[in-house]
């Protein structure tokens, strides 16, 4: 008895039941994993879905429907061993079928699946019995790993089906831990909780993913309690969760998000060419003034293309402090001074003036276009601002390379293989290398750090990257953001980890005598 | 009269000819295209790929081409999938119309219910004390943007006060409730974005109401009335009444319309799932093929409108019957 | 009298807002664009009026401002609005025949096209600039002027004076400008004028959704959505720029229903 207690006491007793309302601005598009391409979907089909493998809480690769995988012959081989035992919510098994159909559906031309890509790289995929499969790639690919998770699809439901087709996308039907209950165009999803999950039952029998387009609402609704949890602003962190109803009823988190926010110059305007100018506008520019006025001090600053919390950020890379007067220095020495005396720098002639573009509807990115305005103004340089509905700032100004300078951000993959956005090879329309960087070095570095499967060795590779991004400038890095949410307090065995706190969502579970829902089933 | 109704109706093939190609080069000049709005910055998404998802959508064609096959499945009365999940557009549409019918009626109800009756008695004396204060409210209410109302009736009634729920259409647990707390509860969710939609509209039209029913109580024949001796309720209700209640039930037709059309921020605010947020995100996300059918059906719907309008106009007035007929 | 009482307050209102938008610069405590991160949601007080918003910027001095861009808005866009529907109204309402059905008929198709599905594509166009507002807000808003224009010069060109003047030999144009036009503006000016407050009103519905007039310019439609996300901590900025939309639609309310009894 005394023994049971002991083993029993680390994971006492936890009550099934209850829901988790959480709200978001937009409605799922889709839940046929492999064509959702919008982050409501990924969130509520990741629920429904698994793929091979998965980043636990420390941000590692781990197993998820792979019990384990081998990388063989200096990464031109990866081999996938499958859990067994593992059945759809329709109670049919998950074999190696299910992963070589969403292998021919993810390249099959026919299918609008945007991931396509990583997919390509497999020269041949083969089942070597039903939990085995051997993938033969074209040349060695760091990524493909991590591109395994991959949401992977029933094959006895779809195999005749058109991909494309609503039906199954309106209907999934996948290996995860909650099922589809009903979804409600623009108003709810629900979902509940599949007690056969290959893991374990989840405890919250309901999620519940309600639809409000409006940031005003979501809040006044975190007011009446009818939501469990939501993103908040930092103002709303800050100064809106203060009293005593939010500390009663909720839970506050503040972790380092996966996104950062940067300037970047178009390379091939005569003005951003020279390596002075960009540091200049660099040193010119308070971050932590930035931070603390548009983020209310919830953020840092960033120093290159990796987050902090991520192994390829390289800490020795520190950012540039403010220094107004160097920056002067600075363009003096690039041949900018105010000859004429009216109060702006100019060279042959011309003004120092330039124009940011922001997309509409992010109001701490259009801050912070004021907010560096103002500061080059101090030393000389005339900023306009325009800000541009989405669509067209693509279409208009990114693709067509029509800017001088954009605000924007980059939310990344947890690999760190930046290949498409600084190779120099990827400067087409609608490639990512839009500010047009172009830098020998950094492109062999690139090149290989996506076939290098040794940790240590890798590593060196990206931290090298982060230093000479930096140390270039292409972008003016501005900030990480601070990933602020707020939950009920009534959800137990919440612990946020470097990787946010929905990791561990299968084991959140509430008292019985603070449930607050009905329970199902 | 069936002849003028035929004529009205060959009428309206013309104008919708008209009206899908302005809006068809209209949405095509605004640059964007639907493969671009999520995807366009996510770096796991491949140049190649981007390109083949323009091919698989038709996206590549010329104009000219994308219009006439657009034309030509308009003619079978098919409007295609939808550019951002691939659902037949007409779906997508049905779905919002139980939603944005309900409250749309609910508040027409509202309208007619209480802006006649208050133009009618302010009427009946002007200027004097009740007009003068339903005339202050009205201008009042008139006024105000409507979403800013809500943000403050909505801190007041559903956060301070706790009476009304904030957003949505039913509680959670809804699907567990017996019928009559169905009925409650949809009506209590209802409360506060009735209220809201109908707000302007009723100031208008008991205005509206107000003057149609001064102007109808000069008529002669109403002094006519009053001089045979027929009782003043008599008069007012059966005699003038009728003849103010003409232009109100033209705005009636007119209002068909709208019955199906949505406003967009007032369902932001509220998180109604209806037909105003649907066109609005088809729009920004360039959405072709739903954008193209809710402007057809739309129009469909305007015109009919005020053909209803014209002809119930002529059906309670039959000089203007007369007049068409000839 | 009552009537002539609404007019003199409406023309009050609208003209108090009328200086305080020509004369911003001098009445405006503040720079209405200085971000004062030492001052972030100041409650109302003696230093700042109306308190002061997210980014410490001084609502008063934001509200002045944005009355000049509001103002303008509503007088820019109904000008051009009233321009092109007595322009078209006239020339369909004095030539007839296929001129008139055309212009009829564009008013018909217009009309089936939901306003705001136009000026949502056109903004998406043209970039959300102050002076594309005014154009697309005008552009969409002409059609009411228009088929009123043109009924009142139906009905008037039968008239006396109008037939002496065509027998005198004077040109079509003339008697359009001289004649038609003077005696059918009534009703056009009533209209234009409700119509600055629908102009305003619109702009805040476009603000609304991310398409009005863009920061940090401030309008009082911008200013009002930004205080959406401060909602429940700083009432300020929330009432003061919803009180200054509804005070100035009031006052054109007031001055187009006043005019409206004097005449009829």
């Amino acid at each position: 008895m005394v023994v049971f207690f002991v083993f029993s006491g680390a994971v006492y007793a936890r009550d099934y039941g209850d829901a988790i309302v959480s709200a978001s601005i937009a409605d799922a598009r889709t839940l046929m994993p492999i064509l959702a391409s919008d982050s409501a979907s990924s969130q509520v089909s990741g629920m429904i879905f698994n793929g091979l493998v998965k980043y636990n809480k420390d941000i590692h690769l781990v197993g998820d429907l792979a019990e384990s995988w081998e990388v063989k012959e200096n990464g031109l081989v990866i081999i996938f061993h499958l859990k067994k035992g593992v059945r759809w919510q329709d109670g049919h098994p998950f074999t190696g079928r299910d992963v070589e159909f969403t292998y021919r559906k993810m390249i099959d031309p026919q299918v609008r699946t945007p991931y396509s890509g990583d997919f390509e790289r497999v020269k041949s995929l083969e089942l070597l019995d039903d939990y085995t499969i051997k993938l033969t790639y074209k040349e060695p690919f760091v990524p493909a790993l991590s591109s395994w998770g991959m949401s992977i699809i029933p094959e006895h439901l779809l195999k005749d089906k058109d991909i494309n087709d609503s039906e199954f996308s309106r209907h999934p039907v996948g290996t995860g831990p909650y099922k589809l209950k009903s979804w409600s165009t623009q108003d709810k999803i629900e979902l509940v909780s599949n007690h056969d999950y290959f893991e374990k039952r989840p405890y919250l029998d309901r999620y519940i993913y309600r639809v409000i387009p409006d940031e005003a609402t979501i809040f006044l609704e975190l007011q009446t309690r009818n939501i469990d949890s939501a993103g908040l602003t930092p103002l709303q962190y800050s100064r809106q969760t203060d009293g005593v109803f939010f500390k009663k009823n909720f839970r506050k988190f503040l972790l380092p998000s996966f996104t950062y926010v940067y300037m970047g110059y178009n390379l091939s305007d005569p003005k951003f060419k020279d390596l002075r100018v960009r540091q200049a506008l660099n040193y010119a520019v308070d971050k932590e003034e930035i931070i603390k006025i548009v983020l209310l001090g919830y953020g840092t600053v960033s120093n290159g293309p990796f987050v902090p919390q991520l192994w390829a950020h390289n800490p020795k890379v520190k950012p540039c402090e403010y220094d107004p007067e160097l920056a002067k220095e600075l363009l003096r020495q690039a041949g900018w001074t105010d000859s004429n005396r009216d109060g702006w720098l100019d060279k042959e002639k011309r003004k120092f003036e330039f124009t940011i573009i922001t997309n509409q509807g992010n109001q701490e990115r259009i801050k912070t276009a004021q907010i560096i305005q103002r500061r080059l103004k101090d030393i000389g340089i005339k900023v306009n601002i325009k800000v541009v509905e989405w669509s067209v700032f693509i279409a208009e100004f990114i693709d067509k390379r029509n800017f001088e300078a954009i605000i924007m951000g980059w939310s990344l993959p947890l690999d760190p293989d930046n290949f498409d956005i600084w190779h120099s090879s990827k400067t087409r329309p609608g490639e990512f290398n839009f500010v047009g960087f172009q830098n020998k070095e950094l492109d062999s570095l690139l090149e290989e750090g996506r076939r290098e499967f040794n940790q240590e060795k890798r590593k060196s590779i990206y931290w090298r990257i982060n230093q000479i991004l930096y140390a270039e400038q292409p972008y003016m890095f501005l900030y990480v953001p601070d990933s602020l949410s707020i939950l009920s307090s009534r959800f137990e065995g919440v612990k946020p980890e470097p990787i946010g706190i929905g990791y561990n969502f299968i084991d959140w579970w509430v008292p019985k005598d603070k449930q607050k829902y009905r329970a199902v089933q | 009269m069936s002849y003028y109704i035929i004529k009205r109706l060959l009428g309206i093939i013309p104008l919708l000819l008209g009206i899908t190609i302005i809006s068809f080069v209209i949405i095509h000049l605004a640059p964007g295209k639907p493969t671009q709005l999520e995807m366009s910055m996510n770096p796991k998404v491949s140049y190649e790929a981007r390109l083949r998802l323009e091919k698989l959508y038709g996206l590549d064609q010329p104009l000219y081409l994308q219009y006439t096959n657009w034309l030509k499945r308009f003619a079978r009365l098919d409007f295609g999938p939808s550019l951002t999940d691939n659902r037949p557009v007409l779906d997508k549409i049905l779905e919002r119309i139980p939603v944005t019918l309900t409250i749309n009626i609910s508040s027409m109800l509202l309208i007619f219910l209480v802006a006649i009756p208050l133009g009618i008695r302010s009427a009946l004396n002007p200027e004097g004390a009740f007009d003068k204060i339903t005339t202050f409210f009205v201008f009042l209410f008139f006024a105000a943007p409507t979403f800013w109302l809500a943000l403050l009736l909505m801190n007041l009634f559903c956060i301070t006060l706790g009476w009304l729920p904030v957003s949505g259409l039913t509680s959670l647990d809804f699907e567990y409730f017996g019928p009559v707390r169905k009925a409650v509860d949809l009506a209590w969710h209802l409360t506060l974005p009735v209220f809201v939609s109908s707000i302007g509209s009723l100031a208008g039209i008991s205005r509206y109401m107000r003057s149609s029913m001064i102007e109808a109580l000069k008529q002669p024949f109403i002094y006519t009335a009053r001089a045979k001796g027929l009782p003043r309720n008599t008069v007012i209700y059966k005699h003038a009444l009728r003849n103010a209640i003409l232009p109100i039930a033209t705005i009636l037709g007119l209002s068909i319309p709208a019955l199906l059309g949505g406003s967009v921020i007032f369902e932001s605010i509220f998180a109604i799932p209806g037909i105003g947020r649907l066109f609005y995100e088809a729009v920004m996300t360039r959405d072709f093929n739903l954008i193209m059918a809710e402007v057809v059906l739309g129009a469909i719907l305007t015109m009919l409108g005020n053909l209803i309008a014209d002809i119930s106009y002529a059906y309670i007035d039959p000089r203007i019957r007369y007049r068409n007929e000839k | 009298m009552k009537n002539n009482k609404l007019l003199t307050i409406g023309i009050i209102i609208i003209s108090a807002f009328a200086l305080i938008a020509l004369f911003a610069g001098l009445i405006s405590p503040y720079d209405p664009s200085f971000i004062d991160q030492d001052n972030l949601l100041m409650k109302p007080s003696a230093k700042h009026w109306m308190g002061t918003d997210n980014l410490g910027r001084d609502i008063l001095s934001r509200i002045i401002y944005g009355a000049r861009i509001s103002l303008s808005i509503g007088l820019i866009a109904v000008g051009i609005a009233t321009l092109i529907g007595v322009l078209l109204g006239s020339i369909a309402g004095y030539y007839g025949g296929i001129i008139d059905g055309l212009i009829m008929r564009l008013v018909d198709i217009m009309l089936c096209f939901p306003t705001f599905f136009l000026i949502l594509a056109v903004v998406a166009i043209l970039e959300p600039s102050i002076y594309n507002i005014m154009i697309i807000i005008g552009l969409t808003g002409w059609m009411g002027t228009a088929r009123l224009i043109r009924a009142e010069i139906l009905s008037l060109k039968e008239r006396e004076f109008i037939q002496a003047s065509r027998a005198t030999g004077a040109s079509s144009g003339r008697i359009i400008l001289t004649h038609l036009v003077p005696n059918a503006i009534g009703p056009v000016v009533i209209n234009a004028i409700l119509g600055v407050a629908g102009a305003i009103l619109l702009e805040s519905s476009l603000s609304f959704l991310g398409l009005g007039v863009q920061p940090p310019t401030p309008s009082w439609g911008n200013i009002l959505i930004e205080s959406k996300s401060t909602l429940g901590v700083a009432w300020w900025i929330t009432v003061f720029p919803g009180l200054a939309i509804l005070i100035t639609i009031l006052g054109f309310n007031f001055i187009g229903e006043g005019i409206k009894k004097r005449i009829g």
